[in-house]
């Protein structure tokens, strides 16, 4: 009989696949993701919701790992709730931030598997896109792909918001911010077209749409069919939901 | 003058790549990834002949490389293969086993029959000892009736009245379990096909958009391509044209393609023709 050595392994991770984006407006801040759950070549169900609600003022999208992503928000939730007992307000945007950086790098030897994108209002009334890695690395920045199709979408992105590798038209120059109805059909588009060569993505999409007090896109997002709104304060701040159908192939 | 070893070369497979490959792999240098139709096809006995159905999605990993692929082959005129496994593989064998079909027909001057198809291929691909990754779905109707196989990549293959491959295979025998049963009608069998290859491309994420079928009977070969298309991609909802000038250039020359030409007359007089 052979005398080799065998090495046992067990591995407490699974990639559940699905694509998550952000991007972030002048006076408002857009969090999408789709809602496949998969594993391999299976679905595990069509509906997983990878956005969340934190507070009027803050969405968090999860991708990566299911199982560390939901327990993770649990776990922010968690969080946010002792805040406001104790400090009867909810807390700013980049403080969750830093809050979600501390808890990531405490399980810097087991980590959550988890991409997040939080993204909401910080406290001066701008639109916020924050993007970490799963040992809590964090940037702000002004749009963010995360999970499966990120290599797909991010690029894209890149062009149409940051119009990478684009010259503008002599004598003009390109906006730093886009309004709300450019970039919802952007955010559309990016996960339509992630749908059709991605075998990960798909089912359904959700979109947050998270509005800074007065902000000036609200009225073309209330002119949308089939926007659902999710505000719980009078802060001034509104969250609303917009849900769509991708392909099932 | 004698061979010298430079000249001998042995009969039979060269492995020496497979040397210098595993070596390169060692060296964390993987191999080229194939283009695979990670796929659902079927086939499906009916009354008067075979149905054969598969779906059009080839994938590269997670990445769908092409939406509308077709991967039901032509052997002969009335026996046809799918197609599952690495995609260049299934081209290629059943193009060259239809390739032999028709020289056999044409020595024999009869018409060629499923299991000389079978056959060759099996052969083909024990002699490859599963190199060639294709799994076949075998089906056509010949002088002793219509027949049906399934072909893995070993060599190996069974005779059945229904049968499913590929990674969608299992949701597509869920349903013909539940709904196959002996001497159908034509119409019954495509549904149940249709039903079946559908299972697949909703289930399985290595299988999707269109479903594609061929009936087979004594009389007639019905190729249905695109029977049903139940994945057709929304609108766009925006526009995705440049302006004019947006690429931007380092340098730029312009040369005149107008080539001008000026006739010298050298010489005196024209020739003389009379």
């Amino acid at each position: 009989m052979s005398q080799q050595p065998t090495q046992q392994a067990f591995n407490p991770y699974t990639e559940n696949g699905g694509t998550i984006l952000a991007i972030a407006g002048a006076d408002f801040s857009v969090i999408a993701g789709d809602t496949r759950q998969s594993e391999g070549y299976s679905i595990q169900t069509r509906y997983a919701p990878k956005v969340f609600r934190l507070t009027d003022k803050a969405t968090l999208a999860v991708n990566g790992f299911a199982a560390d992503g939901n327990m993770f928000v649990k776990k922010v939730r968690q969080r946010l709730e002792w805040y406001r007992h104790a400090h009867a307000k909810d807390m700013p945007i980049r403080a969750i931030a830093r809050l979600i950086q501390t808890m990531l790098y405490a399980r810097r030897f087991f980590p959550y598997y988890v991409y997040n994108i939080l993204g909401g209002i910080e406290e001066d009334g701008t639109g916020a896109v924050y993007s970490f890695d799963p040992v809590g690395s964090y940037e702000r920045e002004a749009c963010r792909a995360a999970g499966a199709a990120q290599s797909l979408v991010q690029p894209f992105l890149d062009n149409q918001i940051y119009f990478k590798n684009q010259t503008p038209a002599p004598g003009t120059s390109f906006p730093r911010h886009l309004p709300l109805t450019t970039v919802l059909p952007l955010v559309i588009d990016s996960f339509t077209s992630a749908t059709e060569r991605h075998i990960e993505v798909g089912d359904g999409l959700e979109i947050y749409v998270v509005l800074a007090k007065n902000s000036t896109s609200l009225q073309s997002l209330l002119n949308m069919r089939g926007v659902q709104e999710l505000t719980a304060t009078n802060d001034g701040e509104r969250v609303f939901v917009i849900r769509k159908d991708l392909k099932r192939d | 003058m004698a061979a010298t070893s430079s000249t001998y070369r042995p009969i039979g497979f060269d492995f020496s790549n497979e040397i210098r490959n595993n070596f390169l792999t060692g060296k964390g240098l993987p191999l080229p990834k194939a283009t695979s139709t990670g796929t659902t096809i079927v086939g499906c006995l009916f009354k008067d002949g075979i149905v054969l159905g598969a779906d059009t999605r080839a994938t590269e990993g997670p990445i769908v490389a092409d939406k509308n692929c077709e991967k039901i082959h032509y052997i002969t005129e009335s026996i046809r293969c799918c197609g599952a496994g690495t995609a260049a593989d299934t081209e290629f064998t059943t193009a060259l086993i239809s390739s032999n079909m028709e020289m056999h027909a044409l020595q024999t001057g009869r018409k060629p029959r499923v299991v000389t198809a079978m056959t060759m291929l099996k052969q083909m691909l024990f002699r490859y000892q599963g190199q060639i990754g294709a799994a076949l779905v075998l089906g056509g109707v010949d002088a002793t009736g219509p027949h049906l196989f399934t072909i893995h990549p070993h060599g190996s293959t069974d005779k059945l009245p229904y049968v499913t491959m590929g990674s969608g295979s299992l949701a597509a025998m869920a349903v013909f379990e539940t709904g196959w049963k002996p001497g159908m009608e034509r119409e019954e069998a495509l549904t149940l096909v249709k039903l079946a290859i559908s299972a697949g491309i909703f289930n399985d994420l290595g299988s999707g958009s269109n479903v594609d079928a061929c009936i087979i009977t004594a009389s007639e070969t019905e190729m249905l391509r695109n029977v049903e298309m139940p994945n057709v991609r929304v609108q766009k909802e925006r526009d995705y044209k440049f302006r004019r000038g947006t690429t931007a250039w380092k340098k730029e020359s312009v040369r005149s393609l107008v080539v001008e030409e000026r006739e010298v007359r050298l010489g005196g007089e024209e020739m003389d023709t009379t």
